[in-house]
């Protein structure tokens, strides 16, 4: 399996103390963060569960999943700002258990941008520095640059509350950067700003977190975010880590039926093997259509499976396999795509994203789907994928 | 749509009762302010600047104006001092039940000031709890003289407004977004630093507003000194009521009131401008 929940990069066991410089550019160094099962609580709440996650250098790694999933709470951990019940957490292999929040060296994103409303640009950009006993000549020329990277230049000695909330956003990116820090944490950076904006910032981190090299670990409950910025998604559920994987990885092939429903939008059809060898499956869907589909093993017939069915997957029109009829029970137009909502019977509803050929098949009347037999993946009725 | 008519009549309520009960009495005091004292109690309308010539020559007079602006101030300053502490731990508690902890500073007012005033006599006085047990345990052979003294004045003061200091600081902690605490944090500051460097600045705000509300409370005070001070220890308040009650001057007191009027609402208006409160705010992005 290439995507269970232990570390995607191998990761050195030794427990040398010392520097926290691993050399980069070797495939064997240290990763940047480490937990290793940890537990974290409040109270008798157990917020993260068993969480195992290395990160490896110069990544960009997303934890992804709904409101109270534990992310937020796995990215407070690192800082500091929240105690770990369970395990241990290490940043550049140096264990931080016992390490407090101020001799950490994290840069941090937060939500509500978190400037000092009564200092200055330059002062707030420059406060980690200050800390770190940086000599003052240093000091400016550092928040300049800092400031040329965010694209703000010579905005030093306007007060935050000056700035739109993107500006606000790209001097708080500033701040935590200038000092050069282990790792940068993102606390769902862009929820706060309006849809362009967001785009706008998207591109942003990421250019600066390439241009820089630096380890970034980003929190997000938007999939779109998830998928166009990381390395690796790490997506969550109670709790617990669900899948890890490459955005491809965890969209083309969700591990689980969470996952494939809260990244995009899966279609989750249910229905049980009537037929299958070692390449190919048929399967009764509940709505009373049979389908093939491509399997990676040999079902038994009977089993009960769900086929996940992107809406980008399903294709609408005649002569194509996997043929479903169905009635359109909405359609919204979206320029060069149409999103159909189609009803096939038994109240199984597809969703389709396709491109607009022609005319667009408004609601109520007969619609034709299909979709190619490896375009979709099977989840067990345990809700795992079969592979 | 906007109809100026509608706002008028919508403030009318308020803006009537102010001028019926604020203005009007602050003209009329003023206009009696150039009245003739005939004799106790006998005034005409003959229009005179004696009164504000007295006013102004009188040494008399601006000794107790001063007097009134250092107790103020040292009232002031004193509550600022001891009221941040418990309005931080209020604010940085975890407790859970916070609400417990404001009632308790809310209390006091469901006695009467004048009360709670009079109970100093049984803490302070001669035959009062300090001085007997003092007495008792052989540590002083004749009473202290604590009250009447500038001391239980400024102590009386005290307890009547530190809950109002205490109010405003922790108003303004409140509002401060304690994820800035988390940024100076993990930007290296320790807690203190970050108390510094975020907190302290960003309650500033509450703690000015406290000073200038405990100020003017205590410069305008006349119950405080009346029960706890000497006739020494008289505050400007007093030196009013003396003049309008005691020796029925009413043009004097008149003029005296609205000095102290002035006065007060100056410092008021020179301080939030100066005192760059309003920079505070803007700072803050209000």
């Amino acid at each position: 399996m290439p995507d269970t929940a232990v570390s995607p990069v191998i990761t050195s066991r030794s427990e040398s103390t010392g520097t926290s410089q691993a050399n980069a550019g070797t495939g064997y160094e240290r990763p940047a963060v480490e937990f290793r099962n940890i537990d974290i609580a409040y109270g008798k709440f157990v917020a993260v569960r068993d969480f195992s996650l290395a990160i490896p250098r110069g990544s960009f790694v997303t934890l992804l999943g709904p409101s109270g999933c534990g992310k937020t709470t796995i990215l407070r951990s690192i800082a500091g700002l929240v105690d770990i019940s369970r395990g241990q957490i290490s940043i550049g292999g140096r264990r931080v258990d016992d390490i407090p929040i101020y001799k950490r060296n994290i840069g941090l994103v937060f939500q509500s941008y978190a400037l000092f409303p009564h200092k200055s640009v330059f002062d707030n950009v420059a406060f980690g520095l200050k800390y770190r006993n940086v000599p003052k000549p240093e000091i400016t020329r550092r928040v300049g640059k800092a400031l040329e990277m965010v694209r703000l230049p010579g905005s030093e000695k306007k007060l935050p509350s000056q700035l739109s909330g993107g500006q606000q956003q790209r001097i708080a990116l500033a701040r935590a950067i200038v000092f050069e820090p282990e790792v940068l944490l993102l606390d769902e950076p862009l929820s706060a700003l309006d849809a362009n904006m967001r785009e706008e910032m998207r591109v942003e981190i990421k250019k600066i977190q390439k241009e820089t090299g630096i380890t970034a670990i980003f929190v997000t409950h938007d999939q779109e975010e998830a998928l166009s910025m990381s390395d690796q998604i790490v997506v969550m559920n109670a709790g617990m880590m669900e899948q890890i994987g490459t955005p491809e990885e965890v969209y083309e092939t969700p591990r689980t039926s969470f996952v494939a429903d809260f990244l995009g939008k899966a279609n989750l059809l249910a229905g049980s093997v009537t037929a299958s060898d070692g390449q190919n499956a048929t399967v009764a869907l509940k709505a009373g259509q049979r389908v093939s589909v491509v399997s990676p093993r040999p079902l038994s017939t009977g089993t009960d499976i769900t086929i996940v069915l992107r809406p980008q997957k399903v294709q609408v029109g005649a002569g194509i396999e996997n043929r479903l009829s169905g009635r359109v029970i909405s359609a919204s137009y979206l320029g060069g795509n149409v999103i159909y909502e189609i009803d096939i019977g038994e109240q199984t509803v597809i969703r389709a994203n396709s491109q607009l050929v022609g005319k667009m098949i408004p609601e109520g009347e007969a619609i034709e789907i299909g979709f190619d037999p490896a375009g979709c993946v099977l989840l067990d009725e345990t809700g795992s994928r079969v592979s | 749509m906007y109809d100026p008519r509608l706002a008028w009549m919508l403030v009318a309520p308020v803006l009537l009762l102010l001028i019926f009960f604020l203005l009007l009495p602050i003209a009329v005091m003023l206009v009696y302010t150039f009245f003739t004292f005939v004799t106790a109690g006998v005034e005409s309308a003959t229009v005179t600047l004696a009164n504000w010539h007295e006013f102004l020559t009188d040494g008399y007079y601006h000794g107790f104006l001063l007097k009134t602006l250092r107790v103020g101030g040292m009232t002031a300053i004193i509550c600022g001092i001891l009221g941040y502490f418990p309005a931080y731990f209020i604010w940085a508690t975890t407790f859970k039940h916070k609400w417990l902890l404001l009632l308790l500073l809310i209390v006091p007012f469901w006695i009467s000031f004048t009360i709670r005033t009079f109970s100093w006599i049984h803490i302070l006085g001669e035959q009062g709890l300090i001085n007997v047990t003092l007495l008792k345990l052989g540590l002083i052979q004749e009473p202290l003289q604590m009250l009447y003294t500038e001391g239980a004045v400024i102590m009386g003061l005290l307890h009547f407004l530190l809950p109002y200091m205490i109010l405003n600081v922790y108003v303004s902690l409140e509002s401060i977004d304690r994820t800035l605490i988390s940024a100076a944090r993990s930007m290296g500051c320790t807690s203190a630093q970050a108390f510094r460097e975020v907190t302290l600045p960003l309650s500033l705000p509450g703690l000015a507003a406290g000073l200038m509300l405990c100020f003017v409370l205590a410069a305008g005070s006349y119950v405080t000194p009346q029960l706890l001070g000497s006739g020494r220890d008289a505050l400007f308040g007093n030196l009013i009521y003396d003049t309008i009650m005691g020796q029925l001057n009413w043009p004097m007191g008149a003029t005296l009131s609205i000095v102290l009027f002035m006065v007060l609402g100056c410092f008021a208006a020179v301080y939030t401008r100066y005192m760059s409160m309003s920079q505070i705010v803007k700072g803050l992005g209000g």
